[in-house]
């Protein structure tokens, strides 16, 4: 059981190298001095401003010390939780910006996948071997994958926000209220929310859907499922084994989706300019702000590796056969 | 089918969109196909330390999410073109496809006739050219759609965030070009709603299409 | 009489049409009687065996009765059916490896099956960790999951959960070819002492191995091309078999003591008829020695022995 854990921990930690070593290298082996493309395309207008940042980016990346000297130096950056400082913002520091619209995005990618995961396994269940909805499903389901979530967002945003007028159509809150710990601005923080999450939830469904759909059709199948037919068990019983079984998998696909579902979040973000990594993504590169880039990216690979671990943990807790395997059981 | 703000008519930019959106997804799909099938082909094959090495790669590359990695690497090409991005899109998801092809090469390696071939001292890629794909031709064609699609969206994705191909038109150009100027407020639906659809329709039907081969190469599947 | 079938037809449907899988089966299995069906693969011998319990998706009930001690089966109707499962009519499947589902503890399966079939686990479970130490097993089993139990064991705690409720009768499909000779042996031996202590009445025992069916079984069935060929006490069947294809078949087997330099092991040339559409008269006549004018008719079953029958119009009566 430990083993296995520090074995999972052992790859996370070797994937977040990796991660950290290519947001390293990027800008070091990319053509063209990066200081310099990034600060002009920025356009800074102050030319005292402009000598200070140049000064002291020059210095953050230190592009005149040996590479190696360069890498160390980046990681010890890293461990003071230092991922530098904002060209959009300066000079605020990248990590306050980020901090300040992760909530955002876990509000909104959280529930999106919990929800959209149980109802499309549910969904899915149901309609497997039925034959109507069966062949509803499937298309529909085909479709629903297919779906870019920008479009879906823009979908429900044109139908439900501007000709329906029934949610806001942008932004986290509205412009007049500040943020506090009250009824109405909670209420409107949910209607800000609401339309985003909608989307995302609506696009993830199909996916799942069709996926617990031809798992529980090849769980009944399975031989254990024929013998329990042949001793005459009701089809009540066989479903649900076949549904418990078939969950499993989908378990780890949710691991496997982990990345696309968090591409959407970002991508459907921007469509509401909800305030969360996605519009923030979009504003540090309309800025050009490639520090304030790559710290995000850092705290997604971080976001996504911990999500990865809780899945695994799960996996172990509900499969019986890992939790057996480990233990060292007989056989 | 209408204009947008400027007068481009959105007919025309649709044609041409689509015809660039395919090949997006055709290269980009086509490159993640070729790594993927390698990748897992000589892991499922060889086994041992190299299967070890190549699937901690394909793991590592499955767990960081790709239109992240994308979108920080595109940012810094100055000049971006449709075969650059194609070529990042590949390489950055050809992990599951290599791990669909490692499991299936994996049961077919300890195949007896596969045994023969390796007795008779031929070299690893001819075996695995002439005895293991042909044997799952099936599998590829469907691994290759799907990456076709997934590439298709992915690309959409960076074009949407205004990481397309520089003076490029594509479906997912559209989408970003409608929303910068507003189509939304100004009702002009005709502008956000083709190309969506397009994309849709394209990834959408290719995954149904997907299902169809499906049946067809697995007679076990069909409903009597 | 425990068993009676008659003219029994299933047909397996498939994209080309209608396979005549059982083709006018009848035959008879008294109380306490272990029978071993035997013939080559294709011959109907595994249909016949699901036939008796459950249908599945693609096999079709074309004609052809069984009574089960008086009663009549319903085969063609999956519903009413129902009541016969496991109560009077149970199975050890061929994939007893697999037919444990593999996140369930057992105990908590098997409990869950009982009770969905209307049993209190409580009156049995006293019944249930007795017949699991008869057939060697700790009652500790229970407990575990299915991918902790060998081949063998599996096999074992199926045997017991498939003959929990007594039933009247118990098909036992290819049961024991995925195990080792050794556990083999044992099984079949407790499957005997079942038999012996009453625990099911009587007993189809589907193999394709006719040294392992000598062993165990009181009489032999022999099938080809989904009819009966031969059915007689074991020991006939073995020592003086009267339809061609049994004698050809037992002919196949090698003997104890023989070595392949003297006599080389002879297969049976020829293969059997396809059975889409299957030849008029005698199915076995393309291969058969003896075969003649008269065997374009289709020769019936008859009781050449008491005991003893044969489908051949050679075997005189």
């Amino acid at each position: 059981m430990w083993r296995y854990m520090g074995r999972k921990l052992g790859f996370y930690g070797l994937t977040f190298v990796i991660a950290v070593t290519i947001n390293w290298m990027i800008p070091r082996f990319m053509p063209g001095d990066p200081v310099r493309s990034m600060l002009n395309r920025a356009s800074i207008s102050d030319p005292e401003a402009l000598e200070r940042m140049t000064t002291y980016y020059n210095e953050v990346f230190g592009l005149d010390t040996p590479l190696h000297q360069q890498y160390f130096a980046f990681w010890s950056g890293l461990f003071r939780g230092d991922l530098g400082v904002s060209v959009w913002l300066y000079p605020e520091p990248v990590t306050d910006i980020i901090l300040r619209h992760i909530p955002y995005t876990l509000g909104l990618l959280i529930p999106a996948i919990v929800l959209s995961w149980i109802v499309g396994n549910h969904f899915g269940a149901f309609a497997a071997r039925g034959k109507v909805l069966d062949n509803t499903l499937l298309p529909v389901g085909y479709i629903l994958t297919a779906t870019p979530y920008m479009w879906m967002a823009l979908l429900l945003l044109w139908a439900l926000g501007v000709v329906g007028g029934f949610f806001p159509t942008a932004g986290g809150y509205g412009f007049a209220l500040t943020p506090s710990w009250s009824w109405p601005f909670f209420v409107n923080l949910v209607s800000h929310w609401f339309l985003p999450f909608l989307s995302m939830f609506v696009v993830g469904l199909g996916g799942w859907a069709i996926g617990m759909r031809n798992l529980i059709i090849y769980e009944l199948e399975a031989e254990y499922s024929n013998y329990l037919q042949a001793l005459g068990a009701p089809r009540r019983l066989i479903r649900r084994y076949a549904f418990r079984n078939a969950m499993l998998p989908q378990i780890t696909g949710l691991a496997v989706q982990l990345g696309t579902i968090i591409a959407g979040a970002l991508l459907t973000e921007i469509v509401f300019t909800y305030p969360g990594l996605g519009t923030l993504i979009l504003r540090s590169l309309n800025n050009n702000d490639l520090f304030l880039l790559q710290g995000i990216f850092l705290f997604v690979v971080v976001g996504v590796l911990i999500a990865n671990f809780i899945i695994d943990i799960i996996y172990v807790l509900v499969d019986p056969r890992t939790r057996v395997q480990m233990t060292g059981g007989a056989s | 089918m209408g204009t947008t703000s400027f007068g481009q008519d959105i007919w025309a930019q649709f044609v041409h969109g689509l015809r660039s959106t395919f090949v997006t997804g055709l290269l980009g799909g086509g490159i993640a196909f070729v790594l993927g099938t390698a990748i897992g082909f000589v892991a499922g094959y060889k086994g041992g330390i190299v299967d070890e090495i190549l699937n901690v790669l394909t793991n590592v590359v499955l767990v960081l999410p790709a239109l992240v990695v994308l979108i920080v690497a595109v940012a810094y090409l100055d000049v971006r073109g449709l075969v650059v991005q194609a070529l990042f899109i590949g390489l950055t998801s050809w992990p599951w496809a290599a791990r669909a092809v490692r499991s299936q090469a994996l049961s077919l390696a300890t195949r007896d006739y596969v045994d023969l071939a390796r007795l008779s001292g031929r070299r690893t890629w001819k075996i695995i050219t002439t005895e293991i794909a042909p044997n799952m031709s099936s599998y590829l064609v469907m691994s290759f759609i799907l990456l076709f699609g997934g590439a298709v969206l992915i690309a959409a994705g960076l074009d949407f965030i205004g990481l397309g191909p520089t003076g490029g038109v594509s479906l997912g150009l559209m989408l970003e070009s409608s929303v910068q100027w507003s189509a939304l407020q100004l009702g002009m639906w005709w502008w956000f709603v083709p190309p969506g659809a397009g994309i849709t329709l394209l990834v959408g039907s290719m995954y149904i299409l997907n299902v169809g081969l499906d049946e067809v190469f697995n007679p076990k599947l069909r409903e009597l | 009489m425990t068993l009676r079938v008659q003219d029994l037809k299933v047909h397996y449907q498939t994209l080309r049409g209608d396979v005549h899988a059982l083709d006018g089966v009848s035959f008879d299995l008294a109380d306490g009687e272990i029978m071993g069906l035997a013939g080559e693969s294709g011959c109907g011998k595994t249909t016949l065996g699901k036939s008796l319990i459950r249908l599945d998706g693609r096999m079709r009930h074309v004609d052809g009765t069984i009574e089960l001690d008086g009663r009549d089966v319903p085969v063609a109707d999956d519903r009413a059916m129902n009541p016969f499962r496991y109560h009077e009519i149970s199975l050890i499947p061929q994939y007893a490896m697999s037919a444990l589902n593999p996140t369930r503890r057992i105990g908590r399966m098997i409990n869950e099956l009982l009770r969905a079939r209307g049993v209190r686990p409580a009156t049995v479970a006293e019944e249930l960790n007795r017949r699991l130490e008869l057939v060697g097993l700790d009652p500790d089993v229970l407990q575990r999951f299915p991918i902790e139990l060998s081949g063998g064991m599996k096999q074992r705690v199926v045997m017991v959960m498939a003959t929990l409720l007594n039933p009247s009768l118990l098909i036992a499909d290819e049961a024991t070819s995925a195990l080792d000779v050794s556990t083999q042996r044992s099984v079949v031996e407790s499957m005997v002492e079942f038999r012996d202590r009453g625990y099911v009445k009587s007993m189809i025992f589907v193999t394709h191995d006719i040294s392992l069916v000598y062993q165990m079984a009181d009489t032999v069935m022999v099938m080809y091309a989904g009819r009966i060929a031969e059915k007689a006490p074991a020991s006939t069947i073995i020592n003086d078999p009267r339809h061609p294809y049994t004698k050809m078949l037992i002919g196949a087997l090698p003997e104890v003591g023989t070595t392949t330099e003297d006599t080389r092991l002879e297969g049976i040339p020829g293969t059997p008829p396809g059975l889409l559409r299957p030849p008029t008269g005698c199915r076995f006549k393309d291969r058969c020695p003896l075969a003649s004018e008269e065997c374009s008719e289709t020769p019936p079953l008859v009781e050449i022995d008491p005991g003893h029958w044969a489908a051949c119009w050679k075997t005189g009566r």
